[in-house]
């Protein structure tokens, strides 16, 4: 059932996938954006409590989901790179981490910035945000990780059991927080989710959400196809490729 | 639309400072990570084809060495 | 099986024994830094009680983060890590042996001193014991974690600065558990249920980590 997805285990047919995938997701991004930005920022009522401010949810809501989605297909891609031992699912871990990693910075950093306005303070370790901060980390140990390997078949599977190890800690470490966080901080939750939105303040956001994603996909296969071309160097398929790049642009 | 001029889009009601501090930091973000991803694919590219070129001359030498 | 896991057991201590600095190391480390505290914060008895729990656990975190580099590191740098991989046994319950011996020499030290330090502290008398009991439960925990990232590192030059930022983010819920339990046992009200997430923990990582740590040292060691 699954023999059509066996060449793809080659890297240049993953390569070759990857760069036909590429184009639809820049522009699904670039669609995305331009379409949500402007219905977000343009067109979409001032909330009734926080006026303006609360326009920053169009990209602080679809930058934390979308950092827990990219962790989520690390852990599946290690799980699949330590069952199978295929190694193209570590590279895929390889290119994935930055992305997530750069996502829930941005989370954290337009998090505190809607907070000040609405709460007083840039930083209250608030349950969600203490995870998000936790999460950035665990990103950091991997990307580290693979980093400090010069055998890269090695950083694979190093980061692969380490994003195995963070996937089984993350839940332990949202429900301790929030255990810790409720004791201390008696009754006051911010309400974030969206159940209670109007639906012209809700659609921008679904649609800033899809754009995150395209743009997820996008950078995670051009870096995808990058790791692959950097670990494949000395075959003589990317030989060939970088020929005719050359001849093409002579 | 929800402003009535470009004035008070920027203004954003008051909240300004932090609705441009969040964008402008995110679109920072995505863009470095859009270039640095961009030049780490250009930079193998040409570390393959600078290896290509030089295994090139090294044979063209050892074919030359024969025929001096 | 248990047989080899006594030998390694007692292998490790003999070893720790001829490099005693090794274990009082770390243990020195955990006094002086939870003895740095009330000098630099101030002597107030019911702000160091305060704060007590939190500053025990995080001098025990640090100073288990300090004892980690003997774990692996000198068997990685003399070969006798690789023996320890060639024997027919397996190496998960190998590796449990090592944790084991590890967390006699460093975590049962850390144990036994918390009460002198609970009483610089100024803590309440009748938190002496969730403190023990959170310890006891959560050092082991700690010295499973730690060896699936040394385990991880061992093989790199800079290991230790990323031990570190691997060690961290694991840590925190037994930090968060911990200092909830004793805080409960400070206003009197039951702990039970902390605790036994805690021991839930410790449950999981005894299960789980040994393999994690087999696989990781079978990528270091290459």
């Amino acid at each position: 059932m699954w023999k059509w997805l066996h060449p793809y285990a080659k890297p240049e047919r993953s390569y070759q996938l990857a760069g036909k995938l590429l184009p639809w997701f820049v522009v699904a991004t670039i669609i995305t954006f331009v379409v949500g930005l402007g219905w977000g920022l343009l067109f979409a009522p001032a909330d009734y409590q926080q006026g303006d401010s609360f326009r920053i949810i169009y990209i602080h809501v679809p930058a934390a989901m979308m950092a827990m989605a990219a962790y989520s297909t690390m852990a599946i891609a290690a799980f699949i790179a330590l069952v199978w031992q295929i190694r193209l699912a570590e590279m895929n871990i390889a290119a994935i981490a930055p992305v997530g990693a750069v996502f829930t910075f941005i989370a954290l950093v337009t998090g505190a910035a809607w907070g000040k306005p609405m709460w007083g303070a840039w930083w209250v370790w608030d349950a969600r945000l203490t995870s998000e901060l936790i999460l950035l980390f665990v990103y950091l140990g991997i990307i580290a990780l693979y980093n400090a390997f010069s055998d890269k078949v090695l950083a694979g599977r190093a980061a692969s059991i380490l994003t195995l190890v963070g996937v089984i800690n993350l839940p332990i470490i949202h429900y301790s927080v929030v255990w810790w966080n409720t004791l201390h901080q008696g009754a006051t939750i911010m309400k974030l989710d969206k159940p209670s939105m109007a639906p012209e303040m809700l659609w921008p956001l679904i649609i800033m959400i899809v754009g995150f994603a395209a743009f997820l996909g996008a950078v995670s296969l051009l870096r995808f196809r990058n790791e692959i071309l950097a670990r494949e160097s000395h075959r003589p398929w990317v030989s060939a490729l970088v020929t005719d790049k050359l001849g093409g642009e002579k | 639309m929800a402003f009535e001029s470009i004035g008070d889009f920027i203004a954003m009601g008051g909240y300004g400072f932090y609705v441009w501090l969040s964008y402008g930091l995110t679109f920072l973000a995505l863009i470095i990570l859009v270039v640095n991803s961009v030049a780490k694919k250009n930079k193998i590219l040409k570390n393959v084809a600078q290896r290509l070129s030089r295994e090139q001359r090294i044979k063209k030498a050892q074919n030359m060495e024969g025929t001096l | 099986m248990f047989k080899v896991f006594i030998q390694v057991v007692s292998k490790e201590l003999k070893g720790a024994f001829r490099r005693q600095s090794d274990i009082l190391n770390p243990v020195w480390f955990f006094i002086i830094v939870v003895t740095l505290f009330p000098l630099g914060i101030g002597t107030d008895p019911i702000l160091l009680a305060r704060i007590a729990p939190g500053i025990i656990w995080v001098a025990a975190l640090l100073a288990a983060l300090l004892s980690f580099e003997r774990l692996f590191k000198d068997d990685f740098i003399d070969g006798s890590l690789e023996q320890l991989m060639l024997m027919p046994h397996p190496l998960s319950w190998l590796v449990s042996a090592k944790v084991f011996a590890h967390w006699l020499l460093t975590g049962l030290p850390i144990l036994f001193v918390s009460p002198l330090l609970a009483v610089f502290l100024a803590m309440e008398p009748t938190t002496y014991f969730a403190l023990f009991l959170t310890l006891l439960i959560g050092t082991p925990i700690l010295s499973l974690l730690g060896a699936i990232g040394v385990a991880l590192t061992v093989g790199l030059r800079k290991g230790g600065i990323l031990l570190s930022l691997i060690m961290l983010p694991l840590s925190i819920p037994i930090l968060i558990f911990s200092t909830m339990a004793i805080d409960a046992a400070a206003y009197g009200q039951s702990y039970l249920g902390l605790l036994a997430l805690l021991g839930a923990m410790l449950v999981t990582s005894i299960t789980l980590a040994p393999f994690a740590i087999a696989a990781s040292l079978r990528v270091s060691v290459s």
